[in-house]
């Protein structure tokens, strides 16, 4: 099947690159300025990237006006299906019959680190805008790759220290068993006890889990103040639905949840999920710059976008603006002058690329809206805090990535 | 304080307790494959996807149709148990002479359909269901706080696995469908419509799955992918009962909830794997299963 899907698309492929004209100007590497949307199009990842991030850059393409320096702008996508080795396989497809300028989405961690280390022999681009793991733009950096959205270290850095600043001294940690989990209980284990506070205990639970029921007792039992969720997506919201039948907030223990996504709140309800805690890096109702994007997303999608969402469109426009000014699309001159430019638009705040490739910009820590609280079923998060870009990120003088001279 | 192993006691009822609830599901769905296999031998790796359409329906039958949680619990088995019987009758039933290996690919390609549909249309996050309101809140049992909606799936749960037993050992219609999978041309023979029994079997199994589904509405996000994360397990519970034993179905169930149950408390890394575990050993000890007949 892979097989013959593979003729196919390099059929595909040869039928589009012998129906192309010639006569690019000298300074762009071919006719065409080709995106290639790589993301889980169809598992547990679909709706904090997707179809709808495929969307938002869509978005930013037609905002360009369909070309850049003369030369049309072309998308295409795939779906990795979440494996290192599919995702690995398509981008370097790419590269040897689509001559792939930018490789965009990227969201499983072990599909982008996979998937950039391709980009890198190809000396191509990548922005990677829905992974999590921070160890992207750490030991797995590489000059040919930004990390635009978020990573674990905020979302421990952001979420636990505000917990603990707040009175959450004592921590029961709901981990996944897997490497994402115990590298986000790490860093929020670290976080906890050096603001002060310190862990009771925890559970270490399978990935992945669809009855929390007994973790949730054993929560309720530790005594802790603080229940931290160092799981995602399914896990996360069977946790947090859980926990609220079992009335684990109204006895007075809280949840803080450390990866949570708009459409994990959207689909829990807000009954579930009130008053939960968490860091992310946009919201759509945020201030008034964004509400005017996440409209007109709306109109087209009929969904409000989540911050990977809207990260895609940021990042897709600052790569084509960077192109239009340079008057090239070669990948190392890119990369650099997108670095020289700094990242203002309605998703960054005080954002710039760092030499490591990490994208830094304010980040929030926001709060799950009550029911009565909220005004339409999109209206869920209300921000209490900006984490300053500088504070959010992993400081450089922490870095192991080749790329900073330490 | 009494303490069992180093967990306090109440702690210990408290998961006993919630891998009896959880057990008892494991019962419900079990019991649908074990009557499908006992009397279609068919393995039916639809009854995940049956299993998910039943709380679909429920959700959808809510959101556009006003359908309440009682009606629902009525009326989705007879929807979805409808359209298994629509499945045996025109797809199942070509390959009905064929290995078994066959109906278990066709059914697993259905069980991709199904889900790969719904993922289409609906996305992978899923949706809540709102749980209804007699049986909203919880009680204080002492040792733990439970809420009512659990204890009422217990309860459920258990009343219909024991329906199904009576119906099948016990009455005349039951009777029929023994015998029918035992020796259908003589059945034949003596005047009863065994392809139509068979058709009835098809869709009462699957009309159990979906049961369990709306059951499962209010508890877990109502997601496409919520029927194939439970269906290894339900496999596996089935071959330690003993594949097609209807009394081990439910029995099995029960028990591999509450050792599960405390699996999460001693050793929760090993949660999700220890009933594989209790599969290898019984295969090896007891190949036919705890309950089955045939070594």
């Amino acid at each position: 099947m892979t097989f013959n899907r593979k003729i196919l698309a390099s059929s595909v492929a040869l039928a589009a690159a012998t129906l192309m004209t010639t006569g690019a100007q000298a300074s762009m590497s071919d006719d065409a300025v080709r995106i290639g949307y790589l993301a889980d199009m169809s598992g547990t990842y679909r709706d904090l990237a997707g179809p709808g991030g495929l969307e938002a850059l869509k978005m930013a393409v037609e905002d360009f006006g369909g070309e850049v320096n003369g030369v049309p702008i072309e998308v295409f996508s795939a779906d990795d299906r979440n494996s290192a080795d599919v995702g690995a396989n398509t981008v370097r497809e790419w590269f040897d019959t689509k001559n792939v300028d930018l490789v965009a989405g990227l969201v499983a961690s072990s599909v982008s680190i996979a998937a950039t280390k391709v980009i890198e022999e190809n000396d191509g681009l990548g922005i990677v805008s829905g992974s999590a793991a921070s160890s992207i733009t750490n030991e797995h950096c590489t000059p040919n790759h930004i990390h635009w959205v978020y990573d674990t270290y905020p979302l421990a850095n952001g979420t636990a220290k505000a917990v603990v600043e707040q009175g959450g001294d004592s921590w029961f940690m709901l981990t996944a068993d897997y490497a994402f989990g115990h590298a986000l209980e790490g860093d929020v284990t670290r976080v906890v006890e050096e603001n002060g506070g310190e862990i009771v205990g925890g559970v270490r639970h399978p990935f992945p889990t669809s009855d929390f029921s007994s973790y949730i007792l054993q929560a309720q039992g530790s005594g802790a103040k603080i229940v931290g969720l160092a799981n995602a997506g399914a896990d996360t919201v069977n946790a947090i639905t859980t926990a609220s039948q079992f009335g684990l907030t109204q006895s007075g223990q809280q949840l803080a949840g450390l990866l949570i996504f708009l459409n994990d709140v959207h689909s829990m309800g807000l009954e579930a999920t009130q008053n939960l805690l968490l860091t992310t890096g946009w919201y759509w109702d945020m201030d008034e710059q964004a509400r005017e994007w996440a409209d007109r997303y709306f109109e087209r999608t009929g969904k409000r976008p989540t911050m990977v969402q809207a990260g895609i469109y940021s990042s897709t426009a600052h790569y084509l603006e960077t192109v239009a000014e340079a008057g090239t699309d070669n990948p190392e001159q890119i990369r650099a002058a997108m670095a020289e430019r700094p990242v203002e638009d309605f998703f960054s705040r005080n954002g710039y690329i760092r030499e490591d490739g990490r994208m830094v910009h304010d980040m929030y820590l926001a709060q799950v809206k009550t029911p009565e609280e909220s005004e339409n079923e999109w209206d869920v998060y209300e921000i209490l805090s900006t984490i300053p870009a500088e504070e959010a990120f992993r400081p450089l003088s922490e870095s192991q990535c080749d790329l900073v001279n330490n | 304080m009494t303490m069992i192993f180093g967990v306090p006691l109440m702690v210990f009822m408290g998961q006993l307790m919630l891998g009896l609830i959880n057990g008892a599901f494991y019962a419900l769905l079990s019991l649908g494959l074990a009557v499908i296999f006992g009397l279609l031998k068919i393995v039916n790796f639809a009854h995940g996807a049956m299993y998910m359409l039943g709380a679909f329906t429920a959700l959808l039958g809510l959101q556009y149709l006003g359908l309440n949680y009682w009606a629902a619990l009525l009326v989705v088995p007879l929807v979805v148990g409808g359209l298994g019987m629509l499945i045996e009758r025109f797809i199942l039933r070509r390959i009905a002479h064929l290995d078994h290996l066959y109906g278990l690919l066709l059914t697993f390609g259905l069980a991709l359909i199904f889900e790969g549909s719904l993922i289409n249309f609906f996305g992978v996050s899923g949706s809540s269901y709102p749980t209804p309101d007699v049986l909203q809140g919880g009680v204080n049992l002492g040792f733990m706080f439970l809420p009512i909606y659990r204890g009422w799936v217990l309860v459920a749960a258990l009343a219909v696995c024991l329906a199904t037993w009576f119906i099948i050992e016990r009455t005349r219609l039951g009777a029929y469908l023994r015998a029918g999978t035992e020796n259908p041309a003589l059945m034949q023979a003596f005047g009863v419509n065994v392809p139509q029994l068979i058709t009835l079997t098809y869709g009462f199994g699957v009309a159990l799955a979906a049961f369990a589904g709306v059951l499962a509405a209010p508890l877990y996000p109502v997601s496409p992918t919520m029927g194939s994360s439970l269906l290894i397990v339900v496999f596996a519970v089935v071959v330690i009962g003993g594949m097609g034993s209807i009394i081990g179905a439910v029995i099995t169930g029960l028990a591999m909830g509450l050792i599960e149950g405390l699996t999460k408390v001693y050793y929760p890394e090993a949660a999700n794997t220890v009933i594989f575990v209790v599969m290898v050993v019984v295969l090896m000890l007891r190949p036919a299963g705890l309950f089955g007949k045939e070594a």
